[in-house]
């Protein structure tokens, strides 16, 4: 009896776990001609839900048969965790309007994704809205699996009251040099204005450089990618520049190794943060700010910057992908692009932003350093194994410059070693 | 049911264990009726996944999208070589190790003594029986902000001790993290122990505890002679379950240190699991590193278990 009980407990089991496992996708050449309804995903952040709500009334208005439901992307620690999860059990939106870039080679490993370059008219559309920045985000196969949909380029966003409160002039503020930023954060922290000069988090996350050394690479190496022809970048004179910069602001307490459990622009612990056009609207009603480019060694100009930029893409679990191409199509086209400029203040992917929506610009003229710095923005590079080259790089970065337990030389070969044998890893994985 | 009594003795020996075995059939068919459905969940939830991680740590494997057809090849001990040769996986052991020296003792040690204390008659003696326990069923999340208002850099600890406070600070020291952190934890955990000791101190006899005061033996002297060896099973029971809550450690380094900083001096092995298998896509080498925290935990285990039992 006990024996046969166990058989049947572990049939059910295994029968349990074969149904789970033999999950199914839909066809791609049916989907690819099937048009009906379809779900599509926004980030968290309420200018965004307010615009995705807004441009999908407005195609289901004239599409009563391929109705389109907009909802936030499922909560996780971070949006692309919670893509992964639902590209695994098969759950995903047909469109998500907020992927990175350095997620996209592990979704594309996951066969997560539908390339866009399939559509007949799929490469033209993209290359013609993206312009020159476009060609950082084809995959390694040479098509594209991610529509580059929008910019936050990462500059210094400074409080005034703060910068005035230490002494420092708060409308011509000195930080385009390293030596400049140095004395005004010395200035800031030392006068009691501020508790940090900048407070980027110190944490191990995989995705922390992007806004303290990845924004002040570009810039001073004059727009380089961490990883270019296969080899990585930052082992260099301008990455050493970098870390020896970051380096001093974490050793003369400038700013702080320990994480701060909220935002602390926002809370008047910090004078200055490393951020993209998306923070003006969350700061404008409680901080008075400036917005100033990354620094670089010797204050020049024609300086690059990090992109922050977020795609739209399309998931192989989408079972109507004509509809899902119109709806990409009609969300990223020039009037849908000037709403979104116009409800959240982040750069659509377009050149020559000024030009495209003068009266924006006009009426909003502190976006328009934001417009400007998106014409030299640095993507991450498009490569496999995206985010254990990042995790490799930020774990020397922590031991180096953060807390100086190596020398930021020592730091950078090691992290340059690390990553050139995890590119020939991914290039011959077997 | 009857018993023939005409029959030849070997007949009656023969039928007589009938009852009794019909009896513990029919008890065993509705004992493995009770039991079945935790059984079900137990192949479920643990058994299944279990045989499945093991398996996935001898391939080379990722999660992918449903339909796809994608080779997982075996590659024998390679995801193993690989857990073995991370020098943030040897930092994660050795992070659990400086963890359970500093929180077994004082889990052991600091709920006996709490028990104890408990257990005879003070007053307020059920507010402070609730008072330990609150911390248990708090939130980690709640309890983690506590923590950083005391020991963060700016918090009360800092401004107490002024220009005594550590630089770096306690969460960001890489000598201080992991204490930290295994301090906070027997702070968190220490209501639900001191329970498991005040129901086992029921059990240990008020006689003893007269007799040995008639030998004129002291309240210290009771304490390492009477209560301590009368509640040495709940002790086994405390440090292995100290010992496997500890090695399971995640929470607590991915809240209080930003994740397992400063630099991995708060990594914790399960916390590097999530970490290569959710965010960094190595399933493989990620069941690797299970598998081998579950040896770890189990060499522990019965090292301690030897350790306390010794002597019965």
């Amino acid at each position: 009896m006990l024996r046969r009980t166990a058989y049947a407990l572990l049939v059910l089991a295994l029968a349990g776990t074969a149904t789970a496992c033999g999950r199914s996708a839909p066809d791609p050449a049916a989907a690819a001609e099937a048009r009906g309804p379809i779900t599509v995903w926004l980030s968290n952040n309420a200018q965004e839900v307010q615009w995705g709500r807004a441009m999908v009334a407005a195609w289901n208005k004239d599409h009563p048969g391929q109705h389109v439901t907009a909802q936030q992307i499922p909560a996780g620690k971070t949006s692309e965790e919670a893509i992964s999860a639902s590209i695994i059990a098969g759950t995903t939106a047909c469109l998500a309007f907020n992927t990175s870039p350095a997620a996209v080679p592990t979704f594309q490993k996951q066969n997560g994704l539908v390339s866009l370059s399939d559509f007949p008219d799929g490469e033209t559309y993209i290359s013609e809205r993206g312009g020159a920045l476009t060609d950082q985000y084809r995959s390694t196969d040479g098509g594209f699996y991610q529509l580059p949909w929008k910019s936050n380029p990462v500059m210094i966003l400074y409080n005034k009251k703060l910068f005035a409160k230490a002494g420092l002039d708060p409308e011509h503020p000195k930080l385009a040099t390293y030596k400049d930023f140095l004395d005004t954060s010395r200035k800031l922290v030392r006068s009691g204005a501020a508790k940090a000069a900048i407070w980027p988090s110190p944490s191990s996350d995989f995705f922390q450089p992007w806004y303290d050394f990845y924004p002040a690479f570009a810039a001073q190496s004059g727009g380089r990618q961490l990883i270019e022809n296969g080899r990585p970048q930052f082992d260099s004179a301008a990455g050493r520049q970098v870390a020896a910069f970051w380096r001093t602001l974490y050793a003369e307490k400038l700013a702080p190794q320990e994480q701060y459990p909220g935002d602390s622009l926002n809370d008047g612990k910090a004078a200055m943060a490393t951020v993209g056009p998306w923070a003006v609207a969350a700061y404008k009603d409680n901080v008075d700010i400036g917005v100033a480019p990354v620094p670089t060694a010797d204050g020049g100009s024609g300086k690059h910057s990090f992109s922050d930029e977020k795609s739209a893409a399309m998931f192989s679990s989408c079972e109507n992908r004509a509809t899902a191409w119109d709806v990409l199509k009609f969300a990223t086209s020039a009037a849908q692009d000037g709403k979104f400029l116009e409800a959240t203040g982040q750069m659509p992917m377009r050149e020559d932003l000024t030009a495209k929506y003068p009266g924006y610009f006009a009426k909003n003229p502190m976006y328009k350093a934001f417009a400007d710095q998106a014409e030299r923005v640095v993507e991450v590079p498009n490569v496999p194994g995206s985010i254990d080259i990042w995790q490799a790089f930020r774990d020397e970065w922590t031991k180096s410059v953060v807390f100086g337990r190596e020398s930021t030389d020592a730091g950078l070969r090691n992290a340059s070693s690390e990553i050139t044998h995890l590119l020939n890893e991914y290039g011959d994985p077997s | 049911m009857s018993v023939n009594l005409d029959a030849a003795p070997g007949a009656v020996r023969t039928s007589a264990p009938a009852p009794r075995g019909k009896a513990r059939r029919g008890l065993s068919r509705a004992g493995a009726l009770f039991v079945s459905p935790y059984v079900l969940f137990l192949v479920v939830v643990f058994a299944v996944p279990l045989v499945y991680t093991v398996w996935i740590s001898f391939h080379r494997f990722y999660f992918t999208a449903p339909g796809t057809d994608i080779d997982s090849p075996w590659v024998g001990l390679s995801n193993y070589r690989d857990v073995f040769t991370d020098p943030v996986v040897g930092q994660a052991f050795l992070n659990i190790l400086i963890f359970l020296v500093i929180n077994v003792p004082l889990t052991v040690g600091l709920s006996l003594v709490l028990a104890a204390a408990l257990n005879s008659k003070i007053r307020g003696r059920g507010f402070f029986r609730a008072a330990f326990y609150v911390p248990y069923v708090t939130a980690s999340v709640a309890l983690v902000a506590v923590w950083q208002f005391l020991f963060g850099s700016d918090g009360f600890v800092n401004h107490l001790l002024g220009s005594h406070a550590p630089d770096p600070s306690w969460l960001v020291n890489s000598h201080l993290a992991m204490p930290m952190i295994a301090v906070f934890v027997t702070w968190k955990q220490l209501g639900f122990f001191v329970m498991l000791y005040l129901a086992s101190l029921q059990n240990v006899g008020k006689e003893l505890y007269e007799a040995s005061a008639m030998d004129g033996a002291g309240k210290v002297r009771q304490f390492f002679s009477v209560t301590v060896p009368g509640v040495r099973p709940a002790t086994t029971l405390v440090v292995i379950y100290a010992i496997i809550t500890g090695a399971n450690l995640f929470s607590e380094p991915y809240l209080l240190t930003g994740g397992g900083g400063p630099d991995h001096a708060s990594t914790s092995p399960v916390l590097l699991m999530y970490q290569k298998g959710i965010e960094q896509g190595h399933p493989d080498f990620a069941a690797a590193l299970g598998v081998v925290l579950v040896a770890f935990v189990m060499v522990v285990s019965i090292a301690a278990r030897k350790l306390t039992e010794r002597g019965d």
